[in-house]
């Protein structure tokens, strides 16, 4: 038995890893949906396309070019944070702006018709098949748990993926708690309407929440790419409807249940691609999205949705 | 005019950020090495084309604003009642002479189109009558096509002895899935519906021993005419439909024979829908896409109400589904993913949320239009989904909208 505790240790590794992605795209379904309350379905397109623009980034450095690895990361990372932004920004206007008022399935369908195009806008430009990422951080940290042979591997890749989580996670935090546009931000998800009479720009407000969400999304896409060496334009429908299945989990609208709820589906996940089988994980994710609806649809720290006539 | 211009060069500059990584900087591998090769023309060419756009748009609001709103543009009258059973007739006759002068390729295309219809009619009583979002459609056409399937493959069935059987599973099928998630909100209920349909096609490919994996199941035979087999040579020595008939056999004639067998199915499906929505039920559905609190104020028990939708739809995606596994003669889980949802979805849409004529039409587009445009393949999907977005802005009560019964006041 002295087995399963480095195998413990692994999956609980590899699951928050994989839950930091879903937590960081998460953020996204939940801050629109908090202010607007609907589902941005072409948000996983965002986190793909992030990815993309950090593989362009870095063939545009090339990897031998003699600068330093941090550095070259953070610039990959720096330019799909912003052009994501611009596709946040971009989106919003074309797909949502218009249809403020209209009834709801009308944005939804709008929103399915803005990521069937996102992704067919990558695969027709960049290319349908498979593309490789070049390994640029290569290497593990392995350790022994419990006195046991078997040791754990920590890839670091997989290891920067947590630390940059867990700091623009205490970065959004701070933002949201303490600054002006956070401030407005909160006012806005509790009474877009209020906010609105009371002098916030509340256009501005929903453009700055989709263009956060995307950078947060793009972070998690250029990390994963990095982790997993390889993109096609079709990762991001699968990521987005896990992430979103995180959002619900965590309640939809609250910031600190997305990031719980993405790293509990992580894990989830995870656990069950060792213990069960590889095949059903997709399928677990899925149980659990259609469970938490029917059993607590306000996931874990969401508040209750009254309905109003 | 400067504030315009101003906007117009932001515009442009942010459609330059977005095409630049995409079509403007595109990633070539040589080796080991990754380049990038500019396509300075695909950029700028974008940006410019941003900016007279947003010009252009900006000069006709200016314009507008001036004068006392305009009456709406672009307007395509909703048609009455009589007009649509007329343009029915005529599109029911066109389509019963259409395999007698046209060739196997167009009959083929046109049978295609058929099994659209018969889908896009399944998925207009769930998203056009009761209004309940379900991304997850492909999940019932999937149960309908293996339910074919499987009884040909453990069991020997025909597809006539299969074709009821397969309406009825997948209509169970919407029933249960239906049962438990239909007191869901609108938006949450197209996520669930999603994830049912990908379940559906993950266990398809997972349980491998008895649905085929991702190879599917081949060799389904075709419909056969009141027991006599459509083939050149029967198996078990019964007498074959040209036999019978004493011809020689053509294969033009079994394209023809499907072709005509998809459009009895559509009809029937035409004609139940339209007598449905004219039913207390179909009423109900209609009250209750309206707003649903006001239904339950007045009696209408709402969740039995969106369950009978829901599987009468799951129902008609099950004919569609067992007929295209007769067609095709074989299944995979290739062709039930995601898109194929968003295709009918787009169908509903495009012709109008409710409208039969209006799904008929769209059916044709969406399936005729890429078929002509051959060289353009690799765009369909690009052009489908910003079609989609274009829709919903611009008209997103379809290109026939219904007219809806209703009284006014007179004021």
């Amino acid at each position: 038995m002295s087995d399963l505790l480095p195998l413990l240790t692994q999956q609980l590794f590899n699951g928050l890893s994989l839950g930091a992605i879903y937590a960081l795209i998460a953020i996204g379904y939940t801050m629109v949906y908090g202010i607007i309350g609907m589902i941005n379905f072409a948000h996983g397109e965002i986190y793909m396309i992030g990815a993309y623009v950090g593989l362009v980034t870095l063939s545009a450095i090339g990897v031998g070019s003699g600068l330093p690895l941090p550095l070259m990361v953070l610039v990959m990372l720096i330019m799909a944070v912003l052009v994501t932004a611009v596709y946040g920004f971009a989106v919003e206007k074309i797909a949502y702006a218009p249809l403020r008022n209209s009834p709801r399935l009308v944005p939804l369908i709008s929103a399915i018709g803005m990521s069937i195009f996102l992704q067919n806008w990558v695969a027709t430009g960049q290319g349908a098949r498979d593309m490789a990422v070049p390994a640029l951080i290569t290497g593990s940290f392995n350790f022994t748990v419990g006195g046991s042979d078997f040791s754990v591997t920590a890839p670091y890749s997989r290891i920067l993926i947590i630390v940059v989580t867990v700091l623009m996670m205490i970065g959004l935090t701070l933002f949201i708690k303490y600054s002006r546009t956070g401030q407005a931000s909160r006012a806005c998800s509790q009474d877009l309407r209020m906010a609105n009479l009371l002098g916030i720009d509340t256009g501005r407000i929903i453009s700055i929440t989709f263009m956060i969400g995307a950078m947060l999304a793009a972070v998690g896409g250029v990390l994963i790419a990095l982790a997993i060496g390889k993109l096609n334009p079709f990762i991001g429908f699968i990521a987005g409807i896990k992430a979103f299945t995180a959002a619900v989990l965590g309640g939809i609208g609250s910031i600190p249940g997305a990031m719980l709820g993405g790293v509990l589906l992580g894990l989830a996940e995870t656990f069950a691609a060792a213990f069960i089988s590889s095949q059903y994980k997709d399928i677990v994710a899925f149980l659990l999205l259609v469970f938490i609806l029917l059993f607590r649809p306000t996931g874990l720290l969401g508040k209750p949705e009254v309905e109003k006539v | 005019m400067n504030q315009n211009l101003k906007n117009a060069a932001i515009a442009s500059l942010l459609a330059g950020v977005i095409i630049a990584p995409v079509y403007g900087l595109q990633i070539l591998r040589r080796g080991q090495e990754t380049y990038l090769q500019p396509e300075w023309k695909m950029i700028l060419g974008g940006m410019l084309a941003v900016f007279v756009i947003q010009l252009v748009n900006a000069w006709l609001r200016q314009r507008r604003a001036g004068k006392v709103a305009a009456p709406s543009r672009f307007r395509i009258p909703a048609i009455s009642d009589k007009l649509r059973h007329r343009a029915i007739m005529v599109l029911v006759l066109f389509a019963l002479a259409w395999p007698f002068f046209t060739g196997r390729a167009q009959v083929d295309i046109a049978t295609l189109v058929l099994i659209y219809v018969m889908l896009g009619l399944g998925l207009n009583i769930v998203v056009g009558f009761a209004g309940l979002l379900d991304l997850g459609f492909v999940g019932f056409y999937a149960t309908g096509a293996y339910t074919y399937a499987l009884l040909y493959h453990w069991a020997g069935w025909g597809f006539w002895e299969a074709l009821p059987l397969a309406g009825l599973v997948s209509a169970f099928f919407g029933f249960i899935l239906g049962f438990p998630v239909l007191r869901l909100r609108g938006d949450y209920l197209a996520i669930v519906t999603l994830g049912f349909g990908e379940i559906i096609r993950l266990l398809l490919i997972n349980l491998n021993e008895f649905t085929g994996g991702p190879d599917g199941i081949s060799g389904i035979p075709k419909p056969s005419f009141f027991g006599y087999q459509m083939v050149r040579r029967s198996m078990d020595g019964t007498p074959t439909f040209h036999e019978l008939m004493g011809w020689s056999f053509n294969s033009q004639d079994v394209v023809i024979y499907l072709y005509l067998m998809a459009l009895v199915l559509v009809l029937f499906t035409l004609y139940f829908t339209s007598r449905l929505i004219r039913m207390p039920i179909g009423r109900a559905w209609e009250a209750l896409r309206e707003d649903e609190i006001a239904c339950r104020s007045l009696g209408l028990n709402p969740r039995n109400i969106k369950l009978s939708a829901f599987t009468m739809g799951a129902m008609f995606a099950g004919f569609g589904g067992a007929f295209f596994a007769a067609r095709q003669g074989l299944v995979n889980p290739e062709s039930f993913t995601f898109i194929e949802s968003a295709l009918i979805l787009a169908i509903v849409v495009l012709g109008g949320m409710g409208s039969q004529l209006g799904v008929i039409l769209a059916a044709v587009l969406l399936t005729v239009i890429p078929e002509i445009a051959r060289e353009f393949a690799e765009y369909r999907m690009l052009i489908f989904g910003l079609v989609m977005v274009v829709m919903m802005v611009w008209r997103p009560q379809g290109l026939l909208p219904v007219k809806r019964p209703q009284v006014e006041l007179e004021s």
